[in-house]
């Protein structure tokens, strides 16, 4: 288990266990959090799982594949340089404590 | 309509699931029973045939919505309970327990069910199909028998499901013969080029495909299992494993016995509305009455999706039309397809890109007009697909 802080978009922080493997879309999703969506469960193939890593920790992260980058186009809040679908983002124990800030929107 | 407060929906699916949300998100304030037929809430089918069935995932990984989640929003879920009727004289929906759930707004998200082959044979331990967690459960366990002891398995249909299967079972090292009827793969999606290149690359990866199949029985031997596959030529293929994945049918029977309109799936406008002005219904169970006077049948993620948001709009007394170009998605070993619109009627197709990079998308055109786009590893092309189709109706 890796503890990771999700902060939505009005700004209430959730701080959960996420089991190592789980993709942080899961993490989200299994505990409730809002403002991931994940429609296509985890595929890379809808955008509505959009999230913002910890900009100071972003370079820990295993770089986005072609296919990320491109289906984050697609996302509907605003794509900056932290941007990242969290359904390709597994966790592992490495990553306790990492912040993933929500967008207020991911349709 | 008044403005409801009480509104049942039945089927704890993708679009039963999203139709509640979209209810809460649009500041509905009454209450929501979305009553699920299975023992489980609402999950991800998708990756059943995939990283679930390759053993990549457990199956609390395809949770849609935490318990806790769905109470905070007000969304009472009710698992392993069965609609029986519909009394939509009175307004409510009769349940197998003996119980009855009175509506101000009722919505059938009744999902669809695999078809199966009226064959000899076809009640055979091991012939299954794949649509639910229940079923993919079955197959995880035979394919792992077939895994152990050496056996192959047969799929019946090259379809999305089938092949998708099939590409799993590989990766798994089970020897795997795809049946397919027609004289090409997914002919009723892509190009005639990418039927060709799906085909070789499953031969690739060394599945035995096996095109204009035709299909006599199913061997089942004297324990009640199957044992293989006879075909009209001749030919026995020995099987461990057979997966039927002939398609769907539409789970509109509640509708269809309540007299609502049923067309191979509940007919609904662009709005999911039924011909019942207290009913609307949304995902695989509907056909879609479109501007050309058709009905479409579409079963997607994004289908489910979007027709969940038309329904909770009408419950709403809201028109919200689902006018979006379809999409859909496929993984294969590592190629995904993507593909956005419907090719029905293609007459002339375009290649972009170099199929030998393994990145590249075929369009579809009537003349001149764009009517799809099917894209191999080319996520970028695909989004732009779909801003160009989008608008376009169907």
């Amino acid at each position: 288990m890796t503890t990771i802080t999700y902060v939505e978009a009005h700004g209430q922080a959730v701080t959960v266990d996420v089991a190592d493997g789980w993709s942080l879309m899961q993490g989200a999703v299994a505990n409730g959090v809002e403002g991931i969506l994940g429609e296509c469960g985890g595929s890379c193939a809808c955008a509505t799982c959009h999230c913002y890593v910890d900009e100071a920790r972003i370079g820990e992260l295993p770089p986005p594949a072609d296919n990320e980058l491109d289906m984050l186009e697609d996302a509907a809040a605003p794509r900056r340089s932290n941007s990242r679908l969290a359904c390709q983002v597994k966790v592992h124990s490495a990553m306790a404590g990492l912040i993933v800030h929500l967008p207020d929107r991911q349709q | 309509m008044t403005s409801p407060d009480k509104v049942v929906i039945v089927g704890a699916g993708q679009a039963g699931l999203q139709t509640a949300e979209a209810l809460r998100a649009m500041g509905y304030a009454g209450s929501i029973t979305l009553l699920g037929a299975e023992r489980c809430g609402p999950y991800h089918r998708p990756p059943l045939s995939k990283a679930w069935l390759a053993g990549e995932m457990a199956a609390e990984q395809l949770t849609m919505r935490s318990p806790d989640a769905l109470e905070r929003k007000g969304i009472a879920l009710r698992t392993d309970v069965q609609a029986i009727g519909i009394d939509i004289g009175r307004r409510f929906v009769r349940l197998a327990d003996g119980g009855a759930l009175s509506y101000d707004a009722l919505v059938l998200a009744t999902g669809a069910s695999p078809r199966m082959l009226d064959i000899p044979g076809r009640d055979a331990t091991g012939v299954l199909a794949l649509r639910s967690m229940e079923d993919a459960q079955a197959i995880a366990q035979r394919l792992a028998l077939c895994a152990q002891s050496n056996r192959p398995m047969v799929i019946v249909g090259g379809g999305f499901i089938g092949l998708e299967v099939a590409a799993t079972a590989r990766k798994k090292g089970v020897a795997v013969t795809v049946l397919e009827v027609a004289p090409r793969l997914l002919g009723r999606v892509l190009a005639p080029m990418l039927s060709e290149w799906y085909a070789q690359l499953h031969r690739w990866h060394g599945v035995n495909l096996v095109l204009n199949a035709r299909i006599a029985a199913f061997e089942t031997g004297a324990d009640g299992q199957v044992c293989g596959v006879q075909m009209n030529d001749g030919t026995l293929l020995p099987a461990g494993l057979v997966i039927v994945g002939v398609g769907v049918q539409a789970n509109d029977g509640l509708a269809r016995a309540a007299g609502l309109a049923c067309d191979r799936g509940i007919v609904v406008d662009a709005c999911a509305w039924t011909s019942n002005p207290y009913i609307f219904a949304a995902g695989d169970c509907t056909a879609r009455s479109t501007s050309e006077g058709t009905l479409l049948r579409l079963e997607s993620v994004q289908n489910a999706v979007e027709q969940g948001k038309s329904a909770a709009a009408a419950v709403m007394g809201q028109e919200r039309p689902f006018a979006a170009a379809p999409w859909f998605w496929s993984d294969q070993y590592d190629i995904k397809l993507q593909i956005a619109g419907l090719s029905t009627g293609a007459d002339r197709w375009e290649t972009r890109g170099e199929p030998d990079s393994g990145s590249f998308s075929v369009y579809h055109y009537c003349g001149d007009r764009l009517l799809a786009v099917d894209s191999i590893n080319d996520a970028r092309e695909h989004l732009q697909a779909r801003k160009r189709l989008d608008g376009e109706g169907t």
